[in-house]
């Protein structure tokens, strides 16, 4: 019987020639993914059991993102904590302020994600580096502190569900909203536990980073991982950033999927999602009232990456920020922020009145950098809208595609990013 | 064992732990705040050894073990949910704590009820008016971590 890439990925990490859905494996890790919030715990975990070393120090990685740069002093001694252990224990790749970036969009960036591989990070938007056809799953502290040590997890192996994505996008459609499609029509929950599998014409043509933002987004769906298979796209994004040897995986065409989902995008409409849960999705068509945005937020490991920033510069070409709005705009990692620079995107968003920071994680989770007051409104091309996750738990997050937030941004409302925005 | 019971399906871990509590990670300082985005009284209300009841997807959302750790310290024993998101399941193994999946019990049982939970057999007693729920067994692995106290005593025993 055939296989899915990430059945075929797991039964070779467990060692074994097949492995089915329900199978507990055992399977060793490519790499290990840390941040700020997550990994002090872990590395607590460890001193309490007396472990002193790590399995590999070569393996793990180490990108502090969420409370960057030091938010307080109580995420200062955190992150210095980190600092201290990793040179005790010889990781090296630390990725320090200057260098630094929202985990999941610094990872693939410099080359540390490859096809095949087994990854895992303390972060639940880890599902995103399935992008680039890795099997690569968030866990929690203790999973991770367990990882460190020995190099290898117990994983259920999922079934997994096949989206097939397929028709034409249209202008001013994107990968978010083809996402936010498929939660609104399988809930939060709808593949919980399971992979979830992209393929299909649409998926081909987007971009590494937009099929990231879809991976992304696995986890907003309960899902344990999310996978597109490499392609020549994919080599041609990893044929700058890393070296050394990988294997491109396919699933079999007589794979076994618990369910296929055929996705046609041809009708497809921006979609915003609104509180308080990523489901909870709107065809910006649909939405009849005019609602008044606090605050629109372009960022975050789901589209804060240089193509989203570029779309969301064209809506503020010689238009302003509506009065009454707040706009802030944190391109993912040093990289993007640096080419936006170049490409003159800052001057472009500074101009309209936006704000421009240092790349961190700040309020996607409701952090720091833009916390929301309650009663307040802000619509993000984040990930998650539940309640509280901005800022106060009586304020609201509608989530959207970087063009959405931008065009709404010059509004002052939610607005539909294919109309002419400003007065 | 007294229930708390909310009756509502995704509670998130945003809503058991607010991020803006992220940057402490003990138990007992990270109890002070637990569910405070659901039910501000929950910690007032709490007692030692209470357990909490819940929907769907009971813990979905981040990857924070804060969530479990937050309840932990708060007293709570175990959570019984009509089913748990992923990552956070996979913590409370990992903790050796205890969660139960258990359709349809949020449904059943109120608010305030004193349960005996019998995990060898699979049980959730509700002593309020006797009526007996069943869950499946942990699987053997969960079950020996419970045991052991977690994982990582698990492999620092191996
Ligand atoms: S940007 Fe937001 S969703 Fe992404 S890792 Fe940071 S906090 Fe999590």
């Amino acid at each position: 019987m055939g296989q899915t890439i990430t059945e075929k990925i797991l039964a070779r990490h467990a060692g074994k020639d097949s492995v089915k859905p329900g199978d507990l494996v055992n399977a060793k890790l490519d790499l290990i993914m840390c941040h700020d919030v997550t990994t002090t715990p872990a590395i607590d975990m460890l001193k309490a059991h007396g472990i002193t070393k790590v399995f590999d120090p070569e393996k793990i990685v180490i990108m502090p993102d969420h409370f960057v740069p030091n938010k307080d002093i109580k995420s200062a001694e955190m992150i210095r904590k980190i600092r201290l252990w990793a040179d005790e224990v010889g990781i090296e790749t630390f990725y320090e302020l200057g260098n630094h970036g929202v985990c999941h969009a610094l990872l693939p960036e410099q080359g540390h994600v490859k096809p095949g591989m087994t990854l895992v990070g303390a972060d639940s938007h880890t599902c995103t580096h399935g992008a680039l056809g890795a099997f690569s799953t968030g866990i929690g502290s203790t999973d991770l502190a367990a990882a460190l040590a020995t190099g290898e997890l117990w994983f259920k192996v999922p079934p997994t569900i096949l989206f097939n994505v397929t028709g034409t996008l249209k202008d001013g459609v994107y990968a978010k909203d083809i996402i936010l499609e498929i939660i609104r029509r399988i809930g939060v929950d709808g593949a919980r536990y399971k992979a979830m599998e992209f393929k299909g014409n649409v998926i081909d043509a987007l971009s590494i980073e937009a099929r990231m933002t879809i991976t992304n987004m696995a986890i907003e769906a309960g899902g344990k991982s999310g996978i597109i298979a490499a392609d020549t796209k994919t080599l041609a994004y990893l044929k700058d950033r890393t070296e050394g040897e990988y294997e491109i995986l396919q699933s079999d065409d007589d794979a076994e999927y618990e369910q296929i989902i055929d996705i046609d995008v041809s009708d497809l409409e921006p979609m915003v999602a609104f509180p308080h849960l990523p489901d909870n999705g709107k065809a910006v068509s649909e939405i009849k009232e005019k609602i008044k945005i606090d605050q629109a937020y372009i960022g975050s490991c789901t589209n804060g990456r240089i193509e989203d920033l570029r779309v969301a510069a064209e809506y503020f070409k010689g238009h302003k920020v509506a009065k009454g709005t707040r706009c802030i705009v944190i391109p993912a990692t040093t990289d993007i922020w640096k080419q936006a620079n170049k490409e003159g995107l800052l001057d472009i968003f500074m101009e309209a009145g936006a704000t421009v920071s240092s790349p961190t994680c700040g309020a996607c989770l409701g952090g720091h950098m833009g916390i929301i007051a309650g009663g307040e409104k802000c619509i993000s091309t984040t990930n998650r809208n539940f309640v509280g996750r901005m800022g106060s738990p009586d304020s609201e997050v509608y989530l959207a595609s970087p063009a959405t937030v931008a065009a709404s941004a010059v509004n002052g409302y939610i607005s539909d990013p294919r109309k002419a925005v400003g007065e | 064992m007294r229930a708390h019971v909310y009756k509502r399906n995704h509670i998130n871990t945003d809503e058991i732990i607010p991020a803006r509590y992220l940057n402490m990670d003990k138990e007992a300082e990270l109890a002070k705040f637990a569910m405070e985005d659901l039910d501000k009284e929950f910690v007032s209300k709490v007692e030692a050894g209470d357990v909490i009841i819940a929907g769907e997807n009971f813990g979905c959302g981040s990857s924070r073990e804060h969530a479990v750790w937050a309840l932990r310290g708060a007293g709570v024993k175990a959570v019984i949910a009509d089913s748990f998101a992923r990552i956070f399941y996979r913590n409370c193994i990992n903790n050796g704590f205890l969660a139960i999946e258990c359709q349809g019990v949020s449904e059943c049982i109120e608010n305030g009820s004193e349960i005996e939970i019998n995990v060898k057999d699979g049980k959730i007693k509700d002593l309020s008016n006797g009526k007996e729920y069943t869950f499946s067994a942990l699987p053997d692995f969960a079950q020996e971590m419970l045991d052991v106290g977690g994982l990582l005593n698990l492999i620092t025993k191996k």
